[in-house]
């Protein structure tokens, strides 16, 4: 059998049949997820697809996620109105709904278990591709897709060839998963991942907790990557001749802190060339980087200290069981005490949706993937995009600062 | 009736089309009203409705938001054309019924007239007078092209399995 990629196997799996890059292929898919920004617009498609509403019927309620994240609570009527749409929609047709508060779709995926390795995972949200952290498929799409996927079960895909990531060495400390997707943002662009999985492999992966994993195949997205699978224990391994469009080759011992500059993701620096630049405006939180471990971190760095006067410190854990977690180990009552302000968990303050938005002007240190102009609400704001430590760091020292704490306390 | 260009230029992202904070919505004018105003804040105001946005490579990255294609499609935008798409823009526009032309080696520029038979992928630069043809589809997205969209695509039976 010709030797295949992590991507080719699971794919081929799925749909019994050998597969290889560039095929057009009709898969099934084991989970498909929408928020409150997609899931509106998913739901108008899927009954519209059926000539006989009353006859509209989903593939496999099982299958189908919805979660109120994106703006939680609601912050108007017109969007308490739609997700109260989400809300009639899952009862009529037996889907589950996560309400707001209960967390990001892609902290709640994984502490549920919802897309163990090797399912197929289409999220109507780009940051689908979280779920490659542990093995699987995952991939983005849009309101329309998703629709058609929870009507039909399936959906079709082109097999992505694969840019396979080689990650060795070990990270210094107050350097994280978040500082190599910078490194290779600024190496790679937006643009050259597009249509292409990726395969996060190499020695440093079995040093990087889940959570550090999670973030290398979270900012997936931001490398326009279909999808982006570890290689670890769990997933599929991809064979020693597999064919690769490219190979990465990054020594991770050398990696310094870095930092992404407005306008994009792209634009990352070693952080070193900002030090001492004030910030008036930090913000934890986001799929990227608001787990557990993320907040330790930043109550590590703010341990019986207090966030620099002028700079408003938000945080925003990945869910509800995070949160709770966060109390129980006084994790949140450092960071309370520090001068941090608690968020309602969720997505809102990175899009730019309600809570925390910059004023004119503000400049923020964002643990989050996305620095596009307005992304945070205001396109006259300047937003940097950093690990948690370097954002616990400015927001203590009121201006970029080198994160000098060891990797995971 | 001839088209003009607005040019833009590469990783134009979702985000810039349509900010999150109007996302929120199933009124196409709400969309329409706010499209390309982080990226141009003259974009509403020397837009005509047919004329055509054109742009580099990887126009629509960035955020799933079908919205972003929905909200082009409601200003009145005849095309979008770009040197290339990211993936995930790419299919929205296509299941929305929003013309999207792949033409890698466009040097079309500013204010430009265009005119073209875009369902058969061929552009006309009347300022130019050159011609470009976009890049082939494949035969699913072809016949969700065909089809009107996806929605339309479904409900007239269609299965992506026959393709």
């Amino acid at each position: 059998m010709r030797a295949q990629t992590i991507a080719e196997k699971i794919l081929s799996e799925k749909i019994k049949r050998d597969v290889r890059a560039g095929d057009l292929i009709t898969c099934p898919v084991d989970l498909c997820t929408a928020s409150d920004t997609t899931a509106p617009l998913a739901i108008r498609s899927f009954e519209q697809m059926c000539a006989d509403t009353t006859q509209a019927r989903l593939a496999d309620p099982q299958k189908v996620v919805l979660v109120i994240d994106h703006a939680a609570p609601a912050p108007n009527e017109r969007i308490a109105n739609l997700h109260s749409l989400m809300r009639q929609f899952a009862r009529m047709h037996g889907c589950r709904i996560y309400e707001s508060g209960e967390g990001i779709i892609h902290h709640i995926v994984y502490e549920q278990n919802l897309a163990p390795a090797g399912s197929v995972v289409m999220g109507a949200d780009s940051h689908t591709t979280t779920y490659g952290a542990w093995g699987s498929f995952a991939a983005g799409i849009g309101s329309t897709d998703a629709a058609a996927i929870w009507k039909t079960g399936h959906t079709w895909l082109k097999v992505p060839p694969t840019i396979r990531i080689e990650l060795n060495g070990s990270l210094s400390d107050g350097v994280f998963a978040k500082d190599i997707m910078l490194h290779l943002l600024a190496q790679l662009g937006m643009q050259q991942a597009n249509y292409h999985a990726l395969e996060f492999a190499g020695d440093t992966i079995a040093q990087l907790p889940m959570s550090e994993r999670i973030t290398l195949a979270n900012m997936t997205a931001e490398l326009g990557g279909k999808t982006g699978i570890v290689e670890c224990a769990q997933s599929v391994q991809a064979d020693a001749q597999a064919d690769y469009a490219k190979i990465v080759r990054v020594d991770v011992s050398q990696l310094e802190p870095q930092i992404a500059l407005p306008n994009s993701p792209a634009n990352g620096r070693p952080l070193a060339e900002l030090f001492g630049k004030p910030v008036n405006f930090a913000f934890l939180g986001t799929c990227t980087n608001s787990r557990i471990e993320d907040l330790r971190i930043a109550a590590a760095i703010l341990r019986g200290k207090k966030v620099a006067e002028g700079v408003r410190f938000y945080i925003s854990p990945a869910s509800r069981q995070t949160l709770l977690q966060a109390t129980r180990e006084g994790v949140l009552e450092t960071l309370l005490d520090a001068g941090a302000t608690l968020l309602a968990t969720g997505c809102g303050p990175c899009v730019g949706t309600h809570m925390g938005v910059p004023a004119d002007g503000d400049v923020v240190i964002s643990s989050g993937n996305r620095n596009f102009a307005g992304r945070m609400g205001n396109r006259n704001a300047q937003v940097y995009l950093a690990s948690p430590a370097a954002v616990a760091s400015a927001a203590l020292n009121g201006c970029i600062s080198i994160p000098s704490l060891g990797r995971h306390p | 009736m001839t088209m003009r260009a607005h040019v833009y230029g590469d990783s134009v992202d979702t985000d810039r089309i349509i900010a999150g904070k109007y996302t929120k919505t199933l009124d196409m004018n709400d969309l329409a009203k706010h499209v390309m105003e982080d990226l141009d804040p003259q974009f509403s105001a020397r837009f005509r409705v047919g004329d055509v946005v054109v742009a580099g490579e990887h126009f629509g990255c960035g955020s799933s938001r079908e919205q972003a294609a929905l909200a082009l499609r409601a200003a009145g935008v005849k095309a979008v054309i770009a040197k290339s798409f990211a993936r995930i823009f790419f299919r929205n526009a296509i299941n929305v019924g929003l013309l999207v032309m792949e033409i890698p080696d466009h040097d079309i520029r500013q204010d430009d007239e265009l005119d073209g038979e875009f369902a058969k992928g061929i552009v006309h630069n009347l300022t130019q007078n050159k011609t470009y043809t976009s890049s082939a589809l494949p035969p699913v997205m072809l016949a969700i092209v065909e089809a009107g969209g996806l929605v339309a695509f479904l409900r007239n039976g269609g299965s992506f399995e026959q393709l």
